[in-house]
């Protein structure tokens, strides 16, 4: 980058929108059982908001959004959900990844594999989402002065 | 030359639209691969998702149920081959300071 330059109205319209893509993609990720959609989609919606705010203000603006320093261990937290989801089915007596074994109380096996799928998908979006953003951080390194 | 690219791309244009024409009507419950046994006479996996996973899973929406349920492993496999790729990164794009020498 030899120019740079900052645009206010581009800056003012990526605050605008960043908000509601962030919240359209809890949407994507949390009604997946019902609509199209899931943790991969959802993830990469969630890091097109955090990434719309990193082109339009620079890194020194979107550090306030989201610090660089975040990123590896958000995306190891999204592995550790997924991976940590299976293990405890193990502990409870069934194989891995069996959500229907899964020590929640008060509840039967179908609605346990519902919310099983829900919470690796939750896992599966911060993984997604960290992943994105931190190939941009890698990327832009050295090269953003704004 | 540039004859001859058009030809090829002619060519595999014909053989596609030929072998299109085999093809199953979309949503025909008549399919093979909605049929409850296949033409060997073994159950047919699908069948059972399709009928199955809303009661093994309180789950409407069927592709959530086998990605998320039936292939978890698979998809456990996935995220961690995003998460590989992403860590990669790290190594191949960021930009070292040079050494001066």
């Amino acid at each position: 980058m030899k120019e740079q330059f900052q645009s206010p109205i581009v800056l003012l319209g990526s605050r605008l929108l960043s908000p509601y893509i962030m919240l359209f993609g809890w949407y994507v990720i949390i009604h997946g059982h019902y609509s199209p959609g899931g943790g991969f989609q959802g993830g990469a919606l969630l890091a097109a908001s955090v990434l719309l705010i990193r082109v339009a203000g620079g890194t020194r603006l979107s550090s306030l959004q989201l610090r660089e320093v975040i990123n590896t261990p958000m995306a190891t937290l999204g592995v550790a959900i997924y991976f940590l989801t299976g293990v405890v089915a193990v502990l409870a007596g069934g194989y891995f990844l069996d959500y229907g074994q899964l020590p929640i109380p008060g509840l039967e096996a179908a609605w346990l594999r519902y919310y099983g799928i829900l919470i690796i998908e939750v896992g599966i979006g911060l993984t997604v989402m960290a992943i994105l953003i931190m190939i941009y951080d890698n990327m832009v390194k050295g090269e953003d002065h704004a | 030359m540039k004859l001859l690219k058009f030809a090829i791309l002619a060519l595999f244009a014909g053989v596609l639209i030929y072998a299109s024409n085999d093809l199953p009507y979309r949503g025909d419950p008549d399919n093979l691969m909605h049929a409850e046994r296949s033409i060997t006479d073994t159950p047919v996996k699908g069948n059972y998702f399709i009928q199955e996973a809303y009661n093994d899973a309180r789950t409407p929406n069927m592709v959530t149920v086998v990605l998320g349920d039936y292939r978890s492993i698979d998809t456990f496999g996935e995220q961690v081959v995003i998460f590989t790729a992403g860590l990669i990164t790290i190594l191949v794009l960021r930009k070292q300071r040079r050494r001066e020498e």
